[in-house]
Formats: structure tokens, sequence, C-alpha cells
């Protein structure tokens, strides 16, 4: 878990596991916020990779870093985001708070 | 039209399955894993396995984290039971805990009790999106069930006249 998490300059990259799930959300929000509040991070890169699975929970892990970094002008991103993530994150609308890039 | 009903009515049970378990937040990966196991025997795409998990994690998050409030005691308890009828694939997920005092506000998109947890709110939004057919009963100190359908596979809905 240590390696997933990763600060590069300006960037907390996130290294998603393959499910998520409420159960590994709850570890992931309070890790990435550790790294945002002691790392002074602006942005927050969503590594979804190797994520097979996600349900809403992995939407409000998003949206909760989103409202912590955006008072400060940060963006959150979202990377190898396959289908299915895509679909959950443009039926929950956050494609519109979330940089999808390829 | 009549015929179509009377298909429905007559749709047989092809298998079915029953589970309990504790509330806690480890059983929700199994629920939905069970689910899906249960459900290959319909030939599902990867499509529909994923729609599949998805709302029962969905269901059962829901149960654990807001029918129980997070509490994880002995009598905490989630039943779920799959049937299936033909190439449809009913879930009911039930918990006996605190219940929903207004159903369709729940239902709403983003509505949610528990911002504070990171919680987005889609849930319910999610199992409509996913599944066919959604129905919540609850009762205020009873507890809630969520009733889920969708068709699986490619067979057509109708049963084929052998």
């Amino acid at each position: 878990m240590e390696d997933d998490f990763k600060v590069i300059d300006n960037y907390l990259m996130i290294r998603l596991p393959d499910e998520i799930d409420h159960h590994k959300s709850v570890d992931i929000s309070k890790k990435a916020d550790q790294y945002i509040m002691n790392e002074k991070v602006g942005n927050v890169v969503f590594d979804f990779e190797r994520t097979t699975f996600m349900d809403s929970s992995g939407i409000g892990i998003i949206v909760g870093r989103y409202k912590k970094i955006s008072c400060f002008g940060g963006k959150v991103y979202a990377i190898n985001a396959d289908n299915r993530i895509r679909r959950i994150l443009l039926l929950s609308g956050l494609h519109k708070i979330v940089e999808i890039m390829d | 039209m009549i015929e179509i009903v009377s298909m429905k009515q007559d749709r047989q049970v092809k298998n079915e399955m029953k589970m309990e378990f504790r509330a806690v937040s480890a059983n929700e990966s199994f629920a939905r894993t069970a689910v899906a196991a249960f459900v290959t025997q319909l030939n599902p795409t990867l499509e529909e396995i994923s729609d599949i998990k998805t709302a029962v994690s969905e269901a059962v998050t829901n149960a654990i984290i807001h029918g129980y409030e997070g509490e994880d005691g002995e009598e905490c308890k989630v039943w779920l039971s799959c049937v299936i009828r033909n190439d449809v694939l009913e879930v009911e997920i039930r918990d006996t805990g605190v219940g929903i005092e207004n159903v369709d506000k729940a239902m709403e998109p983003l509505f949610t009790t528990k911002p504070q947890l990171d919680r987005s709110g889609m849930g319910f939004a999610f199992m409509e999106a996913f599944m066919d057919d959604l129905e919540v009963i609850s009762e205020v100190g009873q507890g809630t069930v969520v009733r889920m359908q969708k068709k699986v596979g490619t067979t057509s809905w109708i049963m084929r006249e052998d």
C-alpha cells in the first residue's frame, strides 16, 4: 500500500487497488488526506490501471479529495480508466470535475 | 400483450440460493463475488457481471453503513437471496436495521445522510442504472428490503416455444 502513494512535484499519484468498494475506500481516503495535508500537494491523480471493479464508494473518494484541494485551485485527474470505470465516472457526472486522460 | 403477461407469470424458477452474513464491510466483496459466481450459469457477458456486482455492492454497503449504521454486532445480519427465472436474475438484499424514513428522497441521486463518510449519494442511482428493475421497501425501525432484477445473457426474454 505504501508504494501506491507517490508525490511527484505538486501531484499526488494514487495507484488504486483492483477492487474499490466501501471496505477499501476508507483507508484510501484517509491515506490520501494525510499526503494532501503533510506534503501540501495541489493536485491528485487517480491511476485506475489495476482497477477492475468500482462502486459508488470510488466516486466518494474522488469527490471527497476534490473538495479538499479544489478550494486551493487544485485539480483531479483519472488515468488508465477502462470503459467500465469511465461509464461510472460519466454516470455520476464526475467527468465535469475530473479530467479523464488516456 | 396478454400472451406476454401470461409468460411472465409462468417464468420458471430454475435455481435459487440464499445466504446470511454479518454486517461487516469485508463481506461486501464476498457478497458481490458470490452473486457473480451464481449468475455464471446464465452465461452473462463481462459487462453484465460487472453491472450486477456493482448493484449488489451498493445494496450490501447500504445495509451495512446505513441500515446498521456501521454497527457490526452479532445480531447485525444481512440476508441475500438470488432466484433465476429463465434468464432473469432476481436479487434480494434484506437487513433489519434502522430503515429509511423517505425512500423517494433516499433514491434521489447525490442525496446522502452520510456526507462525512465520503458517501456519494449515488448508490440507488447505480442500482437503477445497472439493473433492469429496482424495488425498495423500508420501514423505520424494521429494516429495508431491496429487490433487483436483471435479464442476463443473449437469449430472448420471452421464452422460446419448444
